[in-house]
Order: C-alpha cells, then sequence, then structure tokens
C-alpha cells in the first residue's frame, strides 16, 4: 500500500500538484510501478522543431517516406481544432507510434506504447495552428521509421 | 475529479476493439480570452488502458492533442462480459478512471 502511494506521490511532484487525488490513484492500483509507463517526457512534449523533437525520442535519424506506415490524415482540415489522425504499421514488432505536426508550437503531440498483442494501430485527434505535416513515427524493433503527409488548413485549430 | 470518459469496447473475432472519448478541454497554454489574458495551459499527459492487470496501450500527450481526446486502438484477446480500465492524469495532477464492459 505505502510502495504505491509514494508512487502516486512521485508522479504528483513530477506533475505539479494534486497529491491526495492521485494517492488514491495509486492505492486504486492502476499506475503500479512494475507496468508503469516512463515519465512524461517533458523535453520531447516541449520541442519546437522537429528535430529537437526526434531527438529527444531517440530518433535522431529514422528512416524516411517509410512504406510500412500507414498514415492516413484528411487532404484538407476546415477546422484545424479537430484533424483525426490513423497510424498503422506492417512492420513486426511494433514498440512506438508518435504523431507529430511539424508547424504547431510544439511538435510532439502523442506518443503510444504498444505492447505486445496489441495491434500496431492508433488513431486519434490532433490540432493544428496552420497547413502543416503531420509526422507519424514508427519504432519496431529498436528502429526508427518516419512518414509524413500535408495536411492544409482552412481555420487553425489553436486559436488566439 | 475529471469528467466521466465515453468508452466502447468490442470484441471480434478474437480482437477487441476500444474507441475512448474523454472529457477534457486541453488548453494549449497559447490561447487568450478575450480581454487577453493568456489560459494556463491545462492537457492530459498520460494515458493507461488495462485489460486483466496489464497495460494494453500506453499514451503520453501533448498540448498538440485535440480538445475531449479520441482515442481507437485494438488488442488481441477479450471476450465479451470482461472489463477494460482506462485512466489518464493531467499537467494538474488531476485525474480519472472508467471502466467498460467488453461487449460481443
Amino acid at each position: 500500500m505505502s510502495k504505491e502511494i509514494d508512487l502516486g506521490r512521485r508522479r504528483a511532484i513530477t506533475t505539479g500538484g494534486g497529491m491526495g487525488l492521485l494517492a488514491l490513484f495509486g492505492g486504486v492500483g492502476l499506475f503500479r510501478p512494475s507496468d508503469a509507463l516512463a515519465e512524461w517526457n517533458k523535453t520531447a512534449f516541449t520541442s519546437k522543431a522537429m528535430d529537437e523533437a526526434l531527438g529527444s525520442l531517440g530518433a535522431a535519424s529514422p528512416e524516411d517516406n517509410s512504406v510500412f506506415i500507414q498514415l492516413t490524415v484528411p487532404e484538407i482540415a476546415e477546422n484545424g481544432a479537430v484533424v483525426p489522425v490513423s497510424v498503422a504499421s506492417s512492420l513486426p514488432n511494433v514498440e512506438q507510434i508518435s504523431i507529430m505536426v511539424d508547424k504547431n508550437p510544439n511538435v510532439l503531440a502523442a506518443v503510444f506504447s504498444i505492447p505486445q498483442g496489441t495491434g500496431a494501430m492508433v488513431t486519434t485527434r490532433v490540432k493544428m495552428g496552420k497547413t502543416a505535416n503531420v509526422v507519424a513515427l514508427v519504432k519496431a524493433d529498436g528502429k526508427f521509421y518516419r512518414t509524413a503527409k500535408e495536411v492544409k488548413v482552412t481555420a487553425g485549430g489553436c486559436g488566439g | 475529479m475529471g469528467k466521466p470518459m465515453k468508452i466502447r469496447a468490442a470484441v471480434k473475432e478474437g480482437v477487441t476493439e476500444v474507441k475512448i472519448l474523454m472529457q477534457h478541454d486541453m488548453e494549449t497554454g497559447l490561447r487568450k480570452e478575450a480581454d487577453g489574458t493568456l489560459v494556463p495551459a491545462w492537457f492530459i499527459t498520460e494515458v493507461k488502458v488495462q485489460y486483466q492487470g496489464r497495460a494494453v496501450l500506453e499514451a503520453q500527450f501533448g498540448q498538440s492533442i485535440s480538445k475531449n481526446p479520441y482515442l481507437m486502438f485494438h488488442f488481441n484477446g477479450g471476450s465479451a462480459g470482461e472489463k477494460v480500465s482506462i485512466s489518464w492524469v493531467d499537467n494538474k495532477g488531476d485525474s480519472r478512471s472508467d471502466e467498460a464492459t467488453i461487449t460481443g
């Protein structure tokens, strides 16, 4: 019990507050030490440029234009606030899928850890401030692969 | 405590497809109110999906994920009547956990 609460507290410090709730959360056992995700990658998620984000993910030189990645995005997004993105890969042993938007203030949108038994496919929705490339980065067998597609945005989604 | 998630988990031919709609404003920290004040960043940072006590998907989010985040994925296994549980935490330390029953 105390071990779980300690974990809750550690997480609370890194995410900046809400200790009580997190301690409770840890107590429920949903975030256990044995299978806890690596700490939120602050360096990667605050990266302002593609190279910086790739570096922070340990993917400095991915194999480009990968035919092993199927990236599905709309050609034109009328509403940049909600752009559907789907990434799938035919590579064996996919461990991680990341989604980036190269012209957004923070380029990295999401990193998914894919355990064994989970399909190498995720769908989500991202915000896009303006026309940009959506980049899918896939890690399989320890190696990184990348592909990109441009999405034309007619109304930005990071409104000011 | 965050608002409840909408979850749909359905098994077909031995593969369970999970669809999740979280309720969260996902503030980027770059948006301004009408009077020019900046709305502080407030967004989900981590999501975890569990089935039978093991993680079947873990995600880290940044500010670029849309308001009310949507996720779809699938994993091998699962039977009708079993549960999947989903939890998230945000950058202010708020959290939410919900469960759904797999349908056939």
